[in-house]
């Protein structure tokens, strides 16, 4: 027993490893793949694969009409789809020169909201999932349903909402869809607060994420950056104040910015941005009741080449008949043109970049989905950190395969 | 000082003079062309020139015009300038049996995936792109599927046997 052990000669060769994650692997949270390359546990490099969801988005569009390309865009990211939703209709309604009631445009904005809080939410409890914490994450899902019961109730389903028509909405909001927002805005905040309270000051949370995947505010905006991940860089780019739409400039909100752009920084400015969100659907819902008379019954604006008419008239007048048949059946051409038009989705600026030369359906139609853009920068993100690391930088930069592959 | 359309183009002409052309304003945002081997130095200049100042790439894309014989191929620059919040469209048009054009990734990072993008669907070529193979597509495809020439399966076809489909 007391003899010395003797090492076998010889050297070991320092090699490095490849794993894969994805692109099935339970922290991908969707379907892509990255091929990391570490020297122990530290990333070396990382290679990314997309397009395993990929549907050809783009080129169906070019045979459809605008309301067919409405389901496109709620696929593409699924965790907000009525801001996929309105983003197209807005587009729309530029090209055509329409002009919104101030009701739909607030009723709008609460849905807008509403689905960036619920966009948010999951993020921001994912990332908890990936440093350790499983009970924000099925604790906060409970007040994700509150917001898809409110979708529910507007346009009878919940994940590809399909929701909205070019000029507003299919039907006016009903009293229970008002009385669930109220439960909404009752129950929400104090909600996050306690979410807050596993994670703001978590001394394990902070040494996870603090320092894990940072970019700088120069090199983020050369990478395209966009939204919440722009905004934990330090630059206070949002579409919402740049280039009002759907009547943003009537609100009173601010913008909340990081300074180092990493995981932290990432996971406080949504935090933030959902109790923004929450101050601008208040105020929406104040100034939707503030209307009075026949103002108060208007849901959508007058277009009746491009609004789908109500189902009881198209049972009963001819008029309504034959726009409903044109529209459905694609007889109601779009002008030719050309136009960029983009909003704050939840991942940062959506935007549609719209060409029609006078047919029925787009002769071009591209869209500019944030998550692809940033993902290409999650290799220098990730450089010289950990394998651990990585993990929760990718659920941080809140990838959605469906917006990624398009 | 707000920096109008107007100021850019005047800029830009005192620039290069003759060599952009098409001017044009679709819904407010200026749009022009240029020869594509120019590509690179109008934008180094949209970028480094501090009164224009277009740092940020907003998007990059193609659009196929099967009938615009020798420019077959569009290639569309999406520039924003984020402190003054000006937005304009640069475009490029290349033939298809060349579709060479210079990358503009050394300018901007974002390029590398939608310069890949764009060669996955329409095949432009972009010389000097460090990694340009297929994104979203297959490797092994052989046609770039967004160009105009492969049509979507017509909906009224009745061709097809029923029986394949399960609709028996």
């Amino acid at each position: 027993m007391s003899e010395h052990v003797t090492l076998p000669d010889g050297h070991i060769e320092k090699q490095t490893t490849t794993i894969n994650l994805g692109p099935t692997h339970p922290a991908t949270h969707g379907v892509f793949q990255n091929i990391i390359e570490l020297d122990g546990e530290t990333i070396v490099s990382a290679e990314q694969t997309v397009g395993y969801i990929h549907r050809a988005f783009e080129k169906i569009a070019e045979h459809r009409t605008p309301y067919q390309i409405t389901t496109l865009t709620d696929r593409l990211n699924y965790c907000s789809a009525p801001l996929n939703n309105f983003g197209w209709h807005i587009t729309c309604e530029r090209l055509l020169g329409i002009k919104i009631p101030k009701r739909v445009d607030y009723l709008r904005i609460i849905i807008m909201e509403l689905s960036r809080i619920s966009d948010h939410l999951i993020c921001n409890s994912i990332v908890g999932v990936d440093s350790g914490v499983f009970s924000g994450f099925l604790y906060l899902m409970q007040y994700r349903e509150l917001i898809y019961e409110i979708y529910e109730e507007i346009c009878g389903s919940r994940l590809t909402t399909n929701m909205g028509r070019i000029g507003g909405f299919e039907r006016n909001f009903t009293n229970q869809a008002f009385e669930k927002l109220e439960r909404f805005i009752k129950e929400w905040p104090p909600v996050l607060d306690e979410f807050d309270n596993l994670f703001i000051r978590n001394r394990i949370f902070i040494d996870r994420t603090k320092g894990v995947g940072p970019i700088s505010a120069e090199r983020a905006l050369n990478y395209g950056f966009t939204g919440p991940n722009l905004r934990a860089a330090g630059v206070d780019y949002d579409v919402r104040v740049h280039t009002p739409y759907s009547s943003y400039e009537d609100f009173n909100f601010t913008i909340p910015v990081g300074t180092t752009g990493d995981c932290y920084d990432r996971f406080l400015v949504r935090d933030q941005e959902m109790r923004q969100s929450m101050e601008i659907i208040k105020q929406a819902y104040q100034k939707v009741q503030e209307f009075k008379g026949a103002e108060a019954e208007v849901f959508h604006a007058d277009v009746p080449d491009f609004y789908l008419p109500d189902k009881k008239d198209v049972y009963t007048k001819m008029e309504a008949l034959i726009y409903h048949f044109k529209i459905i059946m694609g007889e109601t051409k779009l002008p030719a043109g050309e136009i960029y038009s983009a909003i704050e989705g939840a991942n940062g600026e959506l935007g549609f970049y719209l060409i029609t030369d006078g047919g029925r359906s787009p002769y071009r139609l591209h869209f500019r989905r944030p998550c692809f853009i940033y993902y290409q920068a999650y290799s220098e993100l990730t450089k010289g950190g950990l394998l651990s690391d990585a993990i929760i930088t990718m659920s941080s930069l809140n990838l959605i395969a469906g917006e990624l592959d398009a | 000082m707000v920096l109008t359309n107007e100021i850019i183009r005047n800029k830009l002409t005192e620039k290069f003079g003759d060599q952009l052309g098409d001017w044009s304003e679709p819904y407010g945002t200026l749009t022009f062309t240029s020869d594509k081997n120019l590509n690179l130095k109008v934008l180094q200049y949209l970028f480094d020139e501090p009164s224009l100042g277009f740092q940020f790439l907003t998007d990059l894309c193609a659009v196929h015009y099967p009938d615009n014989e020798g420019k077959e191929l569009a290639v569309i620059y999406h520039l924003h300038n984020l402190r003054e919040n000006v937005r304009i469209r640069y475009k490029i048009f290349t033939d298809i049996k060349k579709p060479d054009v210079f990358s503009a990734y050394a300018l901007y990072s974002a390029a590398n995936w939608m310069e890949r993008e764009t060669y996955d669907f329409f095949g432009v070529n972009f010389l000097g792109h460090p990694n340009l193979k297929r994104i979203l597509n297959i490797e092994e495809m052989e046609y770039f599927p967004l160009r105009k020439e492969y049509p979507l399966e017509d909906q009224q076809r009745t061709d097809k046997d029923d029986e394949m489909f399960g609709r028996i």
